[in-house]
């Protein structure tokens, strides 16, 4: 379903991403892990399209098309959706309003209400309330998390869905994101929780730019939890560790 | 220029007040209090128990005074019409609201001018909120698609111990034209004082809005927000202003502006003075393009850049 080929991302003058090969399968759930400054959202921006994030070199392939070229919507229009760490909001826009949106391309996608009680939020507490600052950060994760699953993605790429969500509603995230990908979504899924990493089919370690290691989700929370956590050298990641993919 | 039926005049002005938004049944209906005026006559007046409206044509206006009396509680809101029906003209109001001790109103004002090439809308108008009332005055203008009109409200408020005032004005439909929006507040004890500001300006519009608020009684408080969006041509000033004269005092100035295009200009201007030293002051002022955060967000979609503006910039105007 999606291939990313070499790709590399300078910005600012210096190299963010270097050389990530990548490919996720459809209905797989793939996790990035890495501690923060590696550049696990850099890769989200870029397969996003977003502004200011094209490949300096490589290439990103979806469904056997070359989509590197391709602005944000007419990615958004094959399918590939993303749900931000730190969700924008929005004056005058009711939560109905805002799902709404995401349904406009997809046939067959749920309903508002659906969504937010998949998101384990109450619809008649929160469709008519706006997407501003009156929602709490949780709040508005999920519903950044139920536009996502309003539009029925075909990869949905969730950028630390986790962080900023209390103990008790983790598991009702992780049981999204698993509905996700029953329903035949990919996902990625960014996080530096080895909990969340858990529920993935397989994971990548990411390392000053570098994919340095792709395994089985559980081997990979392991070897994140030993060689990362504790590292003495973050974002120099040493010979020994990264491993040919 | 086309010729104006003046036989027809409160269907005309009956149909304006639809299009800015208002309700033209309620305009009939004698259970709502209200006044209707075109030009420099007043078609309907209608009082309730608890609510009288006295008001008189001049030679180039309308003289209004609107009393509410103590304790009433209005249960339906208070319909004011005022508009221009033809392309020219000068209409000038003159108004008066009493608001006595512990009453509580909703005014429900739409300004139309639908044809205007070059009318004047001059509003003076002096609002006396008694102790503990609680007044709410909403105002949403429609200028036709020409922009000539030039509008200039001025608006003093008194507001007594433990009195509220809420304000909204709201001018998003059709092209602005100039408008020059000044209004004053003074609360006393208590007092609260609320008060949106939106306007769309497009074309060259020139817009101004000088919005001050002085909390002269110990715990009063106010907000000043404004949201205002500029595109092609147009300009706007917004100043935001709250005094803190009295002890405990809270106010918060919130102004954004968005400009569209690179034409279009913007100032803001949020101005704070703290007089007691125990008043708290806070403000936020952002001019600049619609937020890119919040236009990726909704091409991630499937909105296209222009479609996504129009949502976020939509949501502001609301």
């Amino acid at each position: 379903m999606l291939q990313i080929e070499d790709v590399s991302l300078n910005l600012n003058g210096g190299p963010i991403l270097k050389g990530v090969n990548l490919r996720i399968s459809r209905g797989e759930i793939h996790s990035i892990l890495g501690i923060n400054g590696t550049g696990k959202s850099t890769l989200a921006y870029l397969l996003m399209g977003l502004e200011g994030y094209h490949p300096t070199s490589g290439r990103i392939i979806f469904e056997g098309e070359d989509i590197t070229d391709l602005p944000i919507w007419e990615r958004a229009r094959r399918g590939i959706t993303m749900a931000w760490q730190e969700p924008a909001r929005f004056e005058g826009l009711t939560v109905q309003e805002y799902l709404l949106l995401s349904r406009r391309n997809g046939e067959g996608s749920l309903s508002p209400a659906t969504c937010l009680e998949r998101v384990g939020l109450n619809p008649s507490l929160y469709l008519s309330r706006p997407v501003d600052q009156a929602l709490s950060g949780g709040e508005r994760k999920r519903v950044e998390l139920a536009s996502v699953l309003a539009m029925r993605p075909k990869l949905a790429i969730l950028d630390e869905p986790d962080s900023g969500i209390d103990a008790p509603s983790l598991d009702q995230i992780i049981e999204v994101i698993r509905t996700l990908a029953e329903e035949r979504s990919s996902v990625i899924l960014i996080t530096h929780q080895e909990q969340v990493t858990r529920i993935a089919d397989r994971a990548s370690c990411l390392c000053s730019g570098m994919i340095i290691r792709t395994g089985n989700a559980e081997e990979m929370a392991r070897f994140f939890s030993i060689h990362c956590r504790t590292c003495s050298h973050i974002n120099e990641p040493e010979g020994e560790l990264i491993e040919n993919i | 220029m086309k010729t104006f039926d003046y036989s027809k005049e409160f269907e005309a002005i009956a149909q304006a007040y639809a299009q800015s938004g208002g309700s033209p049944a309620a305009l009939l209906d004698r259970k709502f209090a209200s006044l209707v005026v075109s030009g420099n006559k007043v078609l309907a007046s209608n009082s309730i128990p608890g609510v009288r409206i006295e008001s008189e044509g001049a030679q180039t206006g309308v003289r209004a005074k609107v009393i509410v009396e103590p304790r009433t509680q209005v249960a339906y809101p208070v319909h004011l019409c005022f508009g221009v029906i033809p392309e020219e003209g000068l209409q000038e109001i003159s108004s008066e609201f009493e608001i006595g001790e512990g009453a509580k109103v909703n005014f429900l004002a739409h300004c139309s001018f639908p044809h205007a090439l070059e009318v004047r809308h001059l509003m003076e108008a002096k609002v006396h909120i008694g102790r503990g009332a609680e007044l709410t005055y909403s105002e949403t203008h429609f200028h036709g698609k020409e922009g000539g009109i030039v509008v200039i409200p001025k608006t003093e408020v008194r507001v007594e111990a433990g009195g509220v005032f809420n304000n909204q004005f709201k001018l998003v439909s059709g092209t602005v034209g100039k408008l020059d929006l000044e209004l004053t507040a003074e609360l006393e004890e208590k007092a609260v004082c609320d008060l949106e500001t939106k306007v769309y300006g497009k074309r060259e519009d020139k817009i101004r809005v000088k919005e001050s608020v002085y909390l002269n009684g110990p715990w009063s408080r106010g907000l000043v927000k404004s949201r205002i969006v500029v595109s092609e041509r147009a300009e706007s000033e917004v100043l935001g202003e709250i005094i803190g004269n009295g002890a405990h005092t809270r106010g918060h100035v919130d102004c954004l502006e968005i400009i569209q295009g690179n034409e279009a200009k913007a100032k803001a201007v949020p101005l704070l003075q703290v007089v007691d030293p125990t008043a708290k002051l806070t403000h936020e002022a952002a001019i600049g393009s619609v937020d890119k955060k919040q236009v990726q967000t909704l091409m991630a979609r499937g909105l296209t850049e222009g479609e996504a503006v129009e949502t976020v910039v939509k949501g502001l105007l609301k």
